[in-house]
């Protein structure tokens, strides 16, 4: 029989519908598979339970005859920043642990409809704030990638790095991530799986603790291009609970996929051949335009000029709407409270009210976190509003602009999605500006608000997976996929890590 | 602009996260590292440019006005709004005395 | 120009007063969320996810209360912007409980406007003043903490978080208590005749933040403080007093104003320094990324202006040059929605029974409306019912007063047993015999009796001594046992006396 740990979203839906398999049967091999992972640290809590009552639901939906759901039957990883009724959700902060929302997610609520279950809630980066998972309350993410004869654990990356880590081991053979400045892309192309982030507001943001709201959108994280176009499909639409949600219909995304680009033209941005990129992503880089052409396209070159200043524009305009969404976590309605102890340093007064709030907020949020919630209070403060928050809201205008004009010559635009492979988990810790510069490329589109998408590309020297990037117009995540279907079909991707864990 | 640590000491007291002194000397080459590198986007020229007001070009859509119209986003679940709460006595959350 | 000033030991002192009045906005939903408004509902009952601020909750417009937003500045002659946007205020209080109040500050929804206060030459205000109004932005309320519910703690009730709010911000026009009462009595009778607030002070859906400074006249402006919080007309004013007293003060013994929030405490009357705002004085204002720029629509505009009812002004100006009631009494008619409601309604019911135009029966409405009819429910106090003091039960006695059927008197006797019973007027002056007799026949009869009985008098009448003819018509009316039509025996008198 096979190995059901094996199979993708499209795999393992068709088999259920045509009853090659049972639901219950791949809930409980990938329950056991989970388990048996606790190494990868890629789960907070686990949910077998869920997982197997949709399974259950699920077969008895077919047994009876009833038409199935886009995702009937997959057992899924929901990624701990996505409120599910009744089962923790922590954002990976101690400041949310043991919060139990009695409400779910527009997004999970979407999947739980199109018959998908849930395996657990995925570990990340506190508050989506990492780009190698390094920074949850609940310990570190390990890739399930190694370097050739090494056996040193490996950054999943981050945000996603729970998502990505779990479908790259094949402990789920799909996850939600979110993607604020790359938080999907990254991490799936550290992990040699696909990833999209669909146009802004085309998944329902009602739900997902926030980080900066401008920026944040869901997407799913899997192990091929179809696979990602289904559970999109399942994931998106319209919700009346955002007011920045797109009301469109959601396109057939999955029935519309084809790798055909003839008459496609695609944009190559100068400014992304950055220093500091590996010669590795660079040919892979090559590799891909090659690729595209042999799918009919054709290459052209672009300018978005204002690439460079994308990231420091980032790091303002994300920073200051986290400090925001943020200030709700205060330890009066949820969550965790600390009292200082009376007569002790700055509670000297006795436990107010806003002594409470500082004791709770040292307590409750992470060394990133915290920084990040400064440098948002700082650049939004009497006196330096304009010279930061203004200015980055101006220049993110002129990076979408750039976008603008570069569609005007072309439909999708390629580049990498990452400067460098994965690295060893505590290796980039001295300095928190190298950790942000993984996300140069990644973070354009982000402030663009986007439709961008990672596909793995190739292996370098080290046996660790490289991805490539994939830009499209607003709303145009069918260019987007169709140019990542092209990729995959001749990358041929099929490196898998070894199973250590 | 650069920050000292009376400077990180009020921003943190501004965003309530309580900070010994070592943590904040820690913070003040920290911050001032990353305060220094977004600088560079004063050298954007930004004449005539407009800061983005909506990432895709929207605007804003209104609700009817009905009474938990949802109940997903209506009043009338005190349990459920409770249900979390470090202190909830008598339909309220309790709060460390408040003296105005 | 006002002339009130404060007699400091170094001289006169003029207050400069501005008023930010955060007006609830009539709505059944709040303004980001689904949940009710309704007042005194259980604590925390009227709470949704999103006013709680439980994470990944989000912010959905409500129309209704932009509508009235709009419809409010359009009732204060003030632009309407149709791009606005909405911004957080940054702060940590346990009634916000998102840790941001979501306001308008770079972009609100209604800019420049003004307003009208009327001369009250005995409240101090010699002639009609013009206050403009600087802005109106749309906010949330806040929750509200309770303090003597337990000896270490406070209690948080939500039902207010996320209540909708106009913000309507004056420019620092007003020169004296009395113009700031009169100021915020007006506002609130163009809310209530909008619709767009209750104006219930009590319920807390009308406060005033009070900003008071004090400077020699003609000098600039002094440092202001701002007093948070007042909930009545009369708390305004008091607060402006004593604020301003505090500081001419504070000045005239060397000392500075501080720029500070302050509390006004009813029981005596004074302001203090609110400790729990002290350093909050940073709030990191920026848009709310949550939320898209609201745009409105020219059509919804049109909806907005084509709703609005007769304001005030227009309301008073009519009621003197098309009705022809006097000043005072245009004004008193005017002052609120309940009083110009009964006094309309009264009017075209009356003016119908009669068959008159409106015009012809004003006075007479007004009159009745403004002192007859209050005069008979205030003599009989708890004995009447007001409920039975119809629209149809006073036209039809103005209506019998004005055909010369009941006297004045008769009027207020008919009006008594309607109060008292709910009976019909017609049929009350029947049963009663509450009627006037305008038959001639009858009180040709009885002048003709006077007469005869009065030679003597007659003789002096006609020999000049006019003065008498209020004895015959007193005699008269006695005869007739006070029930004759005056019009007629007046009649009779002088054709008969000659
Ligand atoms: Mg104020
Ligand atoms: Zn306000």
């Amino acid at each position: 029989m096979t190995d059901l740990t094996q199979l993708g979203v499209k795999d393992i839906r068709d088999g259920v519908r045509d009853g090659t398999f049972t639901a219950r049967e791949v809930a409980e091999s990938l329950n056991a598979a989970v388990a048996d992972a606790a190494a990868l640290n890629a789960f907070i809590v686990t949910t077998p339970d869920h997982a197997l009552a949709a399974a259950d639901a699920v077969d008895a939906a077919r047994a009876s005859g009833e038409t199935l759901g886009a995702m009937a039957g997959v057992p899924i990883g929901m990624k701990d920043l996505f409120a599910t009724n009744g089962v923790q959700t922590t954002a990976a902060s101690h400041i949310l642990e043991g919060f139990t929302p009695r409400y779910e997610s527009t997004v999970s609520q979407k999947l739980w409809d199109a018959g998908a279950g849930m395996l657990g809630k995925l570990n990340l980066d506190q508050f989506a704030m990492g780009s190698s998972n390094e920074t949850s309350y609940f310990g570190n993410v390990a890739s399930p990638w190694r370097k050739d004869g090494s056996n040193q654990p490996m950054s999943p990356g981050g945000s996603s790095g729970g998502s990505s880590s779990a479908v790259a081991a094949r402990i789920a053979p799909a996850a939600t991530g979110t993607d604020t400045g790359g938080s999907i892309r990254q991490p799936a192309a550290f992990t040699g799986i696909c990833g999209i982030k669909p146009t802004y507001g085309r998944c329902s943001r009602w739900g997902v603790v926030a980080f900066a709201s401008s920026l944040d959108q869901a997407g799913p994280m899997a192990r091929s291009v179809e696979d990602c176009a289904i559970m999109l499909g399942a994931m998106a639409g319209f919700d009346p609970k955002d007011s920045t949600s797109l009301q469109m219909d959601v396109p057939d995304w999955e029935g519309a996929l084809s790798a055909d680009l003839r008459g496609k033209r695609v944009g190559i941005p100068r400014e992304y051949r950055m220093e500091g990129t590996d010669q590795a992503i660079l040919d892979s880089w090559e590799q891909g335009k090659a690729w595209l052409k042999d799918a009919g396209a054709e290459i052209v070159d672009v300018s978005l000029p204002h690439t460079k200043y994308a990231l420091p524009a980032y790091y303002i305009i994300a920073p200051a709407e986290a400090s925001s969404n943020l200030a709700r976590y205060d330890g009066v309605r949820y969550g965790l409270r600390d009292l200082p102890e009376p007569g002790s340093g700055a509670g000297a007064s006795g436990s107010g009210l806003q002594d409470m709030y500082a004791a709770t907020r040292a307590a409750g949020f992470g060394d990133e976190v915290k920084r990040r919630i400064l440098i948002g209070t700082y650049v939004l403060s009497a006196g330096f509003y304009d010279a930061y928050y203004t200015q980055a809201q101006k220049v993110r205008a002129l990076v979408a602009r750039d976008f603008e004009r570069a569609f005007e010559q072309c439909d999708v635009i390629l580049a990498p999605t990452t400067p460098t492979a994965s690295f060893p988990l505590g290796s980039m810790n001295a300095d928190p500006l190298t950790m942000y510069l993984n996300d140069v490329f990644a973070v354009p589109a982000s402030l663009a608000g986007l439709p961008a998408m990672s596909v793995p590309a190739t292996i370098n020297a080290d046996g660790l997976p490289l991805g490539l990037q994939l830009v499209g117009r607003p709303f145009d995540e069918q260019g987007v996929l169709n140019a990542g279907l092209a990729i995959q079909q001749r990358a041929g991707f099929a490196a898998k890590p070894e199973k250590w864990w | 602009m650069s920050v000292d640590k009376a400077t990180v000491a009020r921003i943190a007291s501004l965003a309530r996260i309580h900070m010994e002194d070592a943590e904040l000397e820690r913070m003040v080459p920290e911050l001032n590292g990353i305060l220094e590198w977004v600088e560079q986007l004063g050298e954007v020229d930004v004449t005539g440019i407009e800061p983005m007001a909506a990432v895709i070009p929207n605007s804003l859509r209104l609700r009817d006005d009905v009474v938990d119209a949802d109940p997903r986003t209506g009043g009338g679940r005190r349990a459920d709004v409770l249900a979390n709460a470090p202190v909830a006595e008598h339909g309220f959350f309790g709060v460390p005395k408040v003296i105005e | 120009m006002s002339n009130y000033r404060i007699q400091g030991a170094t001289g006169e002192w003029e207050v400069v007063i501005g008023l930010e009045v955060h007006a609830q906005v009539t709505s059944n939903s709040k303004l980001f969320s689904g949940a009710a408004t309704a007042f005194g509902a259980e604590p925390n009952s009227q709470v949704s996810l999103v006013d709680a601020a439980m994470p990944g909750m989000l912010p959905v417009l409500n129309r209704e209360c932009v509508r009235q937003a709009v419809r409010t500045g359009m009732a204060i002659d003030a632009q309407i912007n149709a791009w606005s946007r909405f911004d957080r205020k940054n702060y940590f209080y346990a009634d916000l409980p998102q840790g941001y109040q979501i306001s308008q500050l770079y972009h609100p929804i209604v800019g420049e406007g003004q307003l009208l206060i009327e001369a009250d030459e005995k409240a101090g205000i010699p002639e009609d003043k013009i206050i403009g109004i600087e802005r109106i932005h749309i906010e949330q309320d806040a929750g509200k903490l309770m303090h003597d519910q337990h000896p270490t703690m406070s209690y948080v009730d939500l039902n207010r978080s996320g209540v909708a709010l106009m913000e309507i911000v004056s420019r620092p026009d007003m020169r004296s208590p009395a113009e700031a009462g009169a100021y915020v009595r007006k506002l609130r009778a163009i809310l209530r005749y909008v619709g767009s607030c209750d104006g219930n002070m009590e319920e807390g859906s009308m406060r005033a933040d009070v900003n008071v400074s004090v400077r020699r006249p003609g000098e600039e402006f002094g440092t202001r403080t701002e007093t948070k919080n007042v909930n009545s007309v009369r708390f305004v004013m008091q607060t402006i007093e004593h604020e301003a007293m505090r500081q001419v003060d504070v000045l005239e013994a060397g000392g500075k104003i501080v720029q500070e929030t302050r509390l006004f405490d009813p029981g005596t009357g004074t302001t203090r320094t609110m400790r729990s705002k002290e350093d909050a004085h940073d709030y990191r204002y920026f848009p709310d990324p949550d939320l898209l720029p609201l745009v409105l629509e020219e059509d919804f505009l049109a909806e907005c202006r084509a709703s609005l009812p007769e304001l005030p002004d227009a309301k008073r100006t009519r009621y003197t040059d098309v009705l022809g009631l006097t000043p005072y009494n245009a004004r008193e008619l005017t002052a609120e929605v309940e009083t110009f409601a009964r006094f309309e309604t009264l009017l075209a019911e009356t003016a119908k029974a009669i068959g008159k135009d409106e015009a012809k029966v004003a006075t007479q409405v007004a009159n009745w409306s403004l002192s007859v009819a209050p005069g008979v429910m205030k003599a009989i106090g708890d004995e009447g019912d007001p409920a039975n003091a119809t629209a149809a039960a006073q036209a039809s006695i103005l209506a019998m007063a004005d055909k010369g059927e009941i006297s004045g008197g008769q009027a207020k006797e008919i009006f008594e047993i309607v109060l008292k019973t709910g009976r019909e007027p017609s049929e009350i002056a029947d049963a009663e015999g509450l009627k006037q007799v305008s038959d001639t026949g009858a009180i040709e009869a009885a002048v003709d009796a006077i007469i005869a009985a009065n030679a003597d008098k007659v003789e002096q009448y006609r020999g000049g001594k006019e003065a008498l003819f209020g004895f015959f018509v007193g005699q008269t009316m006695k005869a007739m046992q006070g029930k004759a039509n005056p019009g007629v025996v007046n009649q009779l008198l002088k054709d008969k006396l000659g």
